[in-house]
């Protein structure tokens, strides 16, 4: 009467096991079937093609935008703005991170003003970086800046304050100073954490580059678009959109990559 | 039985008055109250008693990991103001490095040590000879290079083991190691740490709440009873200084275990109401 039963579970059973195979056919179809929807959406022209273009008018408008028009420029000299204010932020966020995630006095100096500071909307303090700073460069990088830079300090003390108590003190019965604890325990300890804080913010600092290179800016991807608006291309807006999408897309990957590269000892379970 | 016993004119550890108090006000927990204790050189002392009596609390305070807010703790010759190498430790778990391979566990005093510049060639060399060693002696020798998530529970804790004898601690506190294991691999780990007792001499205090494992281990077993933490009574274990498993057998190892478990659940306070069960399991039936 029993039923022949196999012992590895299902797909639906909770966090279960799936094979390779067919999450990529999953993966595949989730990724397929939104593309075909819009592209039937597109050719069976509901809405003038001003407003609804299709894939194949967006292919071609980026193409042109490439070929014509100064696509790699635009897309390089967003990529160097995201990379700069995000690197900044990461260059002060980092230490001071850490420093709060370890040493009581500096958390109740700095975190309650952290706190109410990224409650502030970074977006409001645009015209104020624009009074102060003007709408050269510096002002796109401090917007970015401004945007991530407060939330990557916390999380990043929050990180380092995720280290087991156990491993601390594990080290420090073995002799190690507090130099040594931080350098050698602390770090490599809460490294896999930051590593994702630092994917989860770099997505972040795209979302602000858009915002400062639609207010206050004259070339990149983010102005591009808003320039595609006042000639109504649409098809460009939409391919603006979509490479801004690749690129998050390709350095989030990116960061996994490394993150599977450099903690084997997260992924490898025997 | 005296608690203040004077075993060495000059104790590895002597603890003199020591108090804990944690918290102040009317949340104040007496944690340790006047606690006296001596711990000769190349002993192994086994700590057991009721649950929150301040086992723990004790071992953190030798270990310089807690602090006492009375009393003298005194290691090594010096009073206790920190934690340092000298007192390694075992946790019962969770304390391993999971960046780091095993052999990269056990070396990492070493690797403080190469850091600092304070090692001449000579030594760094005989120090991997003994890195050899204890991964042999913990029978680890062909998961070197694994890391500790993929280890088993028993596994971890010789590596644990291994990575606090690495600098030939004088003293060695343990608490509960053996905790999360099951009762095979922790026969297994019993003997192998007699093993290392006698191998390398050094001074172990070992906290448990298992009786039999503490006169097992033992040559003085060290009875705790809470509200307020205290010593209650210090017993000589009556067996031979080379253990074997039958000696759990022995009229004498089973006097023992009686006494001791009988001197903490007195101090407990804690006791099986036979009544209200015998009620539960009439109403159970109805
Ligand atoms: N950090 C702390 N803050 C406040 N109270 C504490 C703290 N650590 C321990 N205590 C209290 O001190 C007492 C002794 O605790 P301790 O952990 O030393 O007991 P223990 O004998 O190790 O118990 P167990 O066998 O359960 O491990 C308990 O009443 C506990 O609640
Ligand atoms: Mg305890």
């Amino acid at each position: 009467m029993a039923t022949a039963r196999t012992a590895r579970p299902g797909a639906w059973a909770i966090r279960g096991p799936m094979s390779q195979r067919q999450y990529w056919v999953l993966a595949a179809v989730g990724l397929i079937v939104p593309f075909a929807a819009w592209w039937l959406l597109a050719s069976i022209e509901l809405m003038p093609k001003v407003f609804m273009p299709g894939p194949a008018d967006v292919w071609a408008r980026a193409g042109a935008w490439l070929r014509e028009d100064d696509l790699a420029g635009d897309t390089l000299i967003s990529i160097s703005r995201v990379v700069i204010g995000w690197g900044l932020s990461l260059l002060i966020a980092l230490p001071l991170g850490l420093l709060i995630g370890t040493y009581k006095p500096v958390q109740a100096l700095l975190e309650p003003l952290t706190d109410f500071i990224r409650y502030m909307p970074a977006v409001a303090f645009i015209p104020l970086v624009m009074l102060w700073i003007g709408i050269d460069e510096p002002s796109k990088i401090a917007i970015i800046f401004i945007g991530t830079f407060f939330q990557m300090v916390l999380m990043m003390a929050e990180d380092v304050r995720r280290v087991p108590l156990a491993q601390i003190e594990g080290a420090q019965t073995l002799g190690a100073s507090r130099g040594e604890i931080i350098q050698l325990v602390l770090l490599p300890s809460a490294k896999p954490a930051l590593v994702d804080t630092m994917r989860v913010t770099m997505g972040w600092a795209w979302t602000y580059l858009v915002v400062a290179e639609l207010v206050a800016a004259n070339s990149g991807l983010g102005y591009s678009i808003l320039k595609a608006q006042r000639f109504l291309q649409t098809d460009k807006i939409f391919a603006g959109i979509i490479i801004i999408g690749l690129l998050g897309l390709i350095i989030d990957q990116l960061f996994r990559l490394w993150h599977r590269k450099a903690f084997p000892w997260m992924h490898r379970k025997s | 039985m005296d608690a203040s016993e004077v075993v060495n004119a000059q104790p590895k550890v002597r603890l003199r008055g020591v108090e804990k108090i944690f918290g102040e006000g009317d949340g104040a927990t007496v944690a340790l109250e006047k606690v006296d204790l001596d711990i000769a050189p190349a002993s192994f002392t086994t700590l057991v008693g009721a649950s929150g009596c301040g086992k723990s609390t004790l071992l953190r305070i030798i270990g310089g990991l807690d602090y006492q807010t009375g009393g003298e703790v005194i290691a090594n010759g010096h009073p206790v103001t920190g934690p340092g190498a000298d007192r390694a430790m075992v946790f019962q778990q969770y304390s391993l490095f999971p960046w780091l391979t095993v052999m990269q566990n056990i070396r990492f005093s070493r690797l403080l040590k190469a850091n600092r510049g304070e090692w001449t060639s000579a030594e760094v060399e005989a120090a991997s000879g003994r890195a050899e060693a204890l991964l042999n002696l913990m029978g680890l020798a062909r998961n070197a290079n694994a890391y500790p998530n993929q280890l088993s529970g028993g596994m971890q804790q010789r590596v644990a083991i291994a990575r606090a004898l690495m600098p030939r601690p004088p003293i060695l506190l343990m608490d509960e190691p053996f905790g999360a294991l099951d009762a095979q691999t922790r026969e297994v780990m019993h003997d192998l740490i007699l093993h290392v007792f006698n191998l390398e001499k050094s001074t172990i205090i070992f906290v448990t709440h298992d009786v039999e494992e503490a006169i097992y281990l033992g040559q003085r077993v060290v009875v705790m009873a809470p509200r307020p933490g205290r010593i209650d009574s210090v017993h000589t274990v009556p067996l031979p200084e080379k253990r074997t498993q039958d000696m759990k057998l022995a009229p004498e190892f089973i006097r023992m275990k009686r006494d001791i478990v009988e001197r903490i659940r007195e101090t407990s306070g804690m006791k099986t109401d036979y009544d209200l069960l015998e009620k539960l399991s009439r109403q159970a039936s109805l």
